[in-house]
């Protein structure tokens, strides 16, 4: 059987997460590392230890930001950016979960919005986030100023070949 | 020159400005736009940070339909040209993947054609002495600190943004229309753009940051080439901390004098038409 280790390497399709010589850079120049409870050198440490439950139990995948600083500092071009999408789609597929609920949430809102219409109607996707996270009364105060100065719409073009779009989101759906 | 235009959903909503004024800039330079035929969504950060076939098969969808136009693609946001970016990245570097992406698309990627941000665009295909010769009002008095954000510039190799660390590009840029830039170390620091909306109390500390350090500067606004980074920017920082933030195009178009170069002021949240008619630029 693979090893977690295995598997994320795998995933990462690039140098293996063994070439880290933990020099912490990367969590040195992360910017939410201090809201992580695992910061990113620690959690390449815990997937090097096999520790698959608590890393894809964290707080701290889901705070990445995808800045990709990691990555651009790494002495050793360790993908640390595409890990953390690697454990997120983990998290996902293997019924985990994700531990900040709110950001899976918008990123579920958001894909709905593409597949419906092709692009992002940010109001209707606004709308299905907080529907979705309950989040019900961050942001409103912004809404109608954004409205009034015509930079929501209700009305925006949408792809005329949906199909196309909905085929692709069929095609990769998680089995 | 002619590009084709990929404006992206950003474009069409909250970042109009950036549309309007990328428009009446291009037309002002001489740079033809002639837009993707039917385009979706990027996928931006929702789709590569869940499913990784989606997020390179949604951009490969629009790189393929921009592929027919047979000519260079301008991408004015950071995000969508990162996603663009990455999408040809591994698609050139997995024969694998681009046979099982190709399949999910239904179309051919023939990866002939150069994916390119307007600021690259400008400035070297344009340069900066066209751009002088094309400014009728400098904007003296205005004191920006030029703000790049991550998805222009990172990973390097995927970008290929000249210098990455510490780039100069829009620096230059601000300097040709008359405005006193600012040199600062945040350039490239990241705005939390992608948790915006779901982390906020934790991306409203990191505009602040952003914004005491524009002032510590001795900036008087910010400048950026983000929709993201200026909806974020905009919005979040605290009251007391905010300053104006411009689309580099908005100025361009105000410094040359455009017909509409005003206009895009009017839909900022933050209003920056006090700062502009204070240094009589409007």
């Amino acid at each position: 059987m693979e090893t977690f280790l295995e598997q994320v390497n795998k995933e990462i399709h690039g140098v293996p997460l063994q070439a880290c010589y933990h020099c912490r850079k990367c969590t040195a120049g992360c910017p939410t590392a201090q809201h992580m409870e695992y910061n990113p050198n620690k959690v390449i440490k815990m997937i090097q230890n096999g520790k698959r439950e608590q890393v894809l139990n964290s707080k701290t995948i889901w705070l990445c930001l995808s800045c990709e600083t990691c990555i651009t500092r790494c002495p050793n071009q360790v993908d640390i950016a595409r890990m953390m999408d690697v454990l997120r789609q983990m998290a996902i597929e293997s019924g985990v979960g994700a531990k900040e609920k709110n950001v899976l949430k918008f990123h579920e809102a958001f894909l709905a919005g593409i597949k419906r219409g092709g692009r992002i109607n940010e109001p209707m996707m606004m709308a299905e986030y907080k529907l979705k996270s309950l989040d019900l009364f961050s942001d409103v105060l912004l809404a109608p100023g954004m409205f009034m100065k015509g930079k929501l719409s209700l009305l925006s073009p949408r792809t005329k070949d949906i199909k196309s779009v909905k085929d692709i989101f069929e095609k990769t759906k998680h089995s | 020159m002619k590009v084709s235009y990929y404006p992206g959903c950003s474009l069409h909503a909250t970042g109009k400005e950036y549309d309007q004024s990328m428009k009446s800039v291009s037309s002002a330079l001489g740079i033809e736009l002639q837009e993707v035929d039917d385009w979706s969504c990027c996928g931006a950060s929702s789709a590569h940070s869940t499913n990784f076939d989606l997020s390179i098969a949604l951009s490969a969808r629009n790189l393929i339909s921009a592929e027919k136009n047979a000519l260079d693609v301008m991408v004015p946001c950071a995000a969508c040209f990162n996603r663009f970016k990455m999408a040809e990245h591994h698609l050139k570097a997995d024969k694998e993947l681009k046979t099982k992406i190709e399949d999910v698309v239904g179309a051919k990627y023939q990866g002939g054609i150069a994916i390119r941000n307007p600021i690259d665009i400008i400035y070297n295909e344009i340069g900066i002495d066209t751009l002088i010769a094309k400014i009728v009002k400098p904007l003296t008095g205005l004191k920006p600190v030029s703000y790049y954000g991550c998805l222009l510039l990172r990973p390097p190799e995927v970008c290929e943004f000249e210098n990455y660390e510490n780039p100069f590009m829009m620096d230059k840029m601000m300097d040709a229309i008359g405005a006193d830039v600012k040199n600062w170390s945040y350039k490239t620091d990241c705005c939390g753009g992608s948790l915006a909306i779901s982390k906020t109390s934790i991306v409203v500390d990191m505009c602040d940051k952003l914004m005491s350090a524009a002032k510590e500067a001795g900036a008087n606004c910010v400048v950026t080439a983000c929709p993201l980074c200026m909806a974020n920017l905009d919005m979040r920082p605290s009251s007391k901390l905010k300053l104006p933030v411009f689309y580099f195009t908005e100025l361009i178009a105000l410094a040359m004098g455009l017909a509409g170069s005003k206009e895009t002021f009017k839909s900022h949240i933050f209003n920056p038409q006090p700062l502009l008619k204070k240094l009589q630029l409007i």
